[in-house]
């Protein structure tokens, strides 16, 4: 006889497992996605960004601990940081221009490419 | 429930509630600061999943460097003399339908697959070494590539933030 998905589920939720930390990255995830579609500062936009990568981040450092990943994980982890380094540097650099052109960042206003 | 648990439910709260304000907080600043609750948080997490180095690489370059630019950029772009940094939300419904299908399939592949779980890694020795002697060996050519991409980046946001003296 199956348990019922619920208590399953609260059965499952004390021992701490790679599945816990996917859950808490596929929330992050899902509050990103989220973050940028409603938002309307393009700033929150991009926090809405480094919340996805942060998920992403945190997927491959559970599988590198828990999979047969190993450090190859964590190595792919450094190179999201530093890409959202840089991506951060750009896109704030991007804003800026935005705003100094329309005096505005929000993201539904700026709709042509030039002036 | 052991302290492991424990403590995995304290950061995993912190992180939860406060990506929850980022996203939902109507004050800009109020995103801004609790962005950096979640990054701690998940800072967190990585030292529970054996990562110190990573963890303090989180913490120096998202709290350190990308925090500190995003909040340039809610001060450079906002009208600073009106107090209350407002922002409003548009195609509210979409996006939660939207955030809902993602988070339900994400979940329902974890739900399917959870009891084939591999055994942790037990070894707990540092990484940072390891990492170290990898990126110089195995991941050379990506390194390379990203410092090059550093650069790019450097040099491009440099330029595009100069403001451009109108002759």
């Amino acid at each position: 006889m199956d348990a019922s998905p619920i208590s399953e589920v609260l059965a499952w939720l004390p021992n701490v497992q790679l599945a816990h930390f996917l859950a808490i990255s596929a929330i992050l995830f899902a509050l990103g996605i989220f973050a940028i579609i409603t938002r309307r500062n393009a700033i929150l936009v991009l926090m809405g960004i480094e919340l996805i990568l942060n998920a992403a981040n945190l997927n491959f450092i559970a599988f590198s601990h828990y999979g047969g990943l190993n450090l190859d994980g964590q190595v792919a982890a450094v190179f999201v940081i530093v890409l959202a380094a840089g991506e951060a540097a750009i896109a704030l650099a991007i804003v800026l221009n935005i705003y100094h052109r329309f005096q505005t960042v929000n993201v539904d206003e700026v709709s042509s490419l030039k002036e | 429930m052991d302290t492991f648990d424990i403590v995995f439910y304290a950061f995993a709260a912190i992180t939860v509630l406060s990506a929850f304000v980022v996203v939902f907080s109507r004050n800009l600043m109020y995103a801004a600061c609790s962005l950096l609750f979640t990054f701690f948080g998940v800072a967190g997490l990585y030292v529970l999943l054996h990562a110190d180095f990573l963890a303090v690489t989180q913490i120096l370059i998202y709290v350190g460097g990308i925090l500190v630019l995003l909040l340039f950029g809610v001060m450079l772009t906002s009208k600073v003399i009106s107090v209350d940094i407002k922002t409003g939300t548009i195609h509210t419904v979409p996006a939660m339908i939207l955030a809902a299908i993602v988070f339900g399939s994400l979940a329902a592949v974890f739900y399917a697959t959870w009891s084939q779980v591999p055994e942790p890694v037990t070894t707990a020795t540092a990484t940072t070494r390891t990492l170290g002697e990898l990126l110089m060996t195995r991941f050379v050519l990506p390194f390379e590539v990203a410092s090059v991409i550093l650069l790019a980046a450097l040099i491009g946001a440099a330029f595009l933030a100069r403001r451009i003296r109108k002759p």
